[in-house]
């Protein structure tokens, strides 16, 4: 498939966007108290920016941007649909949490705890729906794998917690417990990739061309004339083929500096002063940052359509 | 609406043969030709003179060899959207812009509603939606669902342009959920068959598979191609023998 830079950047921005939700409101609400105004403001800041640049982003990929309120009306049927209602609805307790946060910082503790818990779990939805986008298609065997949605999570949720706890050492309050949990959930977030790419190696590829033909009771089957001179759509955008050599390779780079490079600089942030924290914190957020592209940038380019068959793959 | 329809009326859809088609690329080019200007026209061309020319176009004829040796064949290949009975193209879709008609249970997306996020195109495992990079949506067959209830076209030309056009009778159109259609009958009597049945889309297009070879037709079978006369020795075929000789010296 081809990875499409607007679709990339979405996924991964508005991802790191969401698990940033989801910790701050975790902050808020196991704390006890609201962490200090301007870091709680800063972060939901940062939190909504993220989304929206992404959602941005995500329009510039469509045909007739112009259009895009339709995308709100099939949410029965289509993931798509349940992502953009989903990823519009986070925005009202997210918004308010942030009035709430800005105007009134001495607020009973219970409304904007209440107001960060729903847009949690808005965002966990909408990153679930995102995944779900994916694993929802049989036409791709590497995205109908079970993994798929829960990777998705788990990333944002590691992303989201890295930038919680850079943001917590830039503000000098407790960024500890934070810096753990980012590093672990980075750990997770690897583990399960390297899972993923083990089964989507290992999975058959049992269709072939003599299928998506009916020829086979003829023989093998190969093309001898392509139906087009220049690619066409389908080609350009479903046969985007990443050689098996590059892709290991950025697979080893991307779980290496993306993953286990800033896991190992958040538990060093972990024991530093604030100061030494914030750069091996932001060092951590450039390395995971790195790697989450090049890891949902694999997820395009390694995955094969079925349409393939029709244009010489022999099998998918 | 993407939900798709519990069960349509009729199936309407076509029935390919693979033993006659040519591969002469004539439904394409009327396919093109009238979908450029019926409905969801136009189908956009990119560059149509410069160094990468491409473009939406609904029907694609491939060519492919099939089996080795003696037994090998070529066989073309069309290839236009299935109008499957349960596609996910249609249910992807965020707009319902993609939808599947109750009555007929022809696929179509329509032309004011689609905002272009292809997502449909990455749901059809046969190729079958092309994006159109002018027009921004996505354009697909359409089964000429502007020409079979033309009231202002003869009877007998209320049929898919591509039917229309094939020199050969290769493409047949009709209603696939009566047993006891022509296009039915032809399929039972033929053995058609779904493209990728594994993918659980359901077809209502069905291929007819190439005919098998008769044995005395093989390559090496028993009407050698150039049998080479015996001669009679009189002066007119040594005066050919000697110009032949001259002339391959
Ligand atoms: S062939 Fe493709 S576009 Fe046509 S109905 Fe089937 S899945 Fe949809
Ligand atoms: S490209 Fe158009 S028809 Fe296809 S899924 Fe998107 S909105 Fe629906």
């Amino acid at each position: 498939m081809n990875p499409a830079y607007s679709v990339i950047l979405f996924t991964t921005a508005s991802g790191a966007g969401y698990g940033l939700l989801v910790w701050l409101a975790f902050s808020v609400v196991l704390g006890g108290t609201l962490p200090t105004g301007n870091l709680a403001a800063t972060a939901l800041v940062l939190a909504l920016a993220l989304v929206t640049t992404g959602l941005l982003a995500s329009t510039l990929h469509l045909g007739r941007p112009e259009r895009a309120w339709r995308a709100l009306t099939q949410w029965q049927t289509s993931w798509l649909s349940r992502e953009g209602v989903l990823a519009l609805a986070t925005y009202v307790p997210a918004g308010l949490w942030l009035l709430v946060q800005w105007l009134w910082p001495a607020a009973w503790w219970i409304l904007p705890a209440l107001l960060a818990l729903l847009a949690a779990a808005g965002a966990v939805a909408t990153v679930w729906a995102t995944g779900m986008i994916y694993q929802s298609l049989p036409t791709i065997r590497a995205w109908s794998e079970p993994l798929v949605a829960p990777v998705y999570l788990l990333l944002s949720l590691a992303t989201g917690a890295v930038l919680l706890a850079l943001l917590q050492a830039g503000f000098a309050t407790s960024w500890h417990v934070m810096a753990i949990l980012a590093a672990v959930l980075l750990i997770a977030a690897g583990l399960a990739k390297w899972l993923y790419w083990r089964r989507i190696d290992a999975a058959p590829r049992s269709w072939t061309v003599e299928s998506a033909t009916g020829l086979g009771s003829i023989g093998r089957v190969r093309p001898l004339e392509p139906p087009h001179t220049q690619p066409n759509f389908v080609m350009r955008e479903m046969g985007y083929a990443v050689a098996r050599k590059h892709a290991s390779t950025l697979r080893m780079m991307a779980l290496g500096a993306g993953f286990i490079a800033p896991a190992l600089l958040l538990l060093l942030a972990a024991s530093l002063p604030p100061v030494p924290a914030t750069f091996a914190a932001l060092a951590a957020t450039l390395g995971a940052a790195v790697g989450v592209l090049a890891e949902r940038w694999l997820f395009f380019a390694e995955a094969q359509h079925v349409v393939t068959l029709y244009y010489g793959a022999e099998r998918a | 609406m993407t939900a798709l329809p519990l069960a349509t009326e009729k199936k309407l859809g076509l029935v390919i043969d693979l033993d006659t088609c040519v591969g002469c690329q004539a439904c394409v080019t009327s396919c093109k030709e009238w979908n450029n200007g019926g409905y969801s026209a136009p189908l956009s061309d990119e560059q149509p003179y410069g160094a990468d020319p491409h473009g939406a176009w609904l029907n694609r004829v491939h060519s492919y060899e099939a089996g080795e040796g003696a037994k090998g064949r070529t066989v073309h290949f069309p290839r236009s959207c299935l109008h499957c009975e349960t596609p996910a193209c249609v249910t992807v879709c965020p707009t319902g812009a993609s939808y599947k008609r109750g009555e007929d249970g022809i696929v179509l997306v329509n032309p004011d509603t689609c905002i272009g996020c292809k997502l449909c195109s990455w749901a059809c495992p046969y190729g079958a939606r092309e994006y159109d990079y002018t027009d921004g949506i996505m354009k697909k067959c359409t089964l000429c669902v502007d020409r079979i209830y033309n009231e202002t076209l003869s009877p007998e030309d209320r049929q898919p342009a591509c039917v229309k056009a094939c020199p050969t009778g290769a493409r047949h159109f009709g209603d696939l959920g009566d047993k006891e259609s022509a296009v039915s009958k032809l399929v039972a009597m033929r053995g058609g068959y779904d493209l990728l049945p594994e993918m659980g889309y359901k077809p209502t297009n069905k291929y007819l598979p190439p005919r098998p070879r008769k044995a005395d037709a093989l390559v090496g079978g028993t009407t050698p191609a150039e049998t080479i006369p015996a001669t009679d020795g009189s002066p007119a075929e040594r005066l050919f023998a000697w110009v032949d000789r001259v002339l391959s010296a």
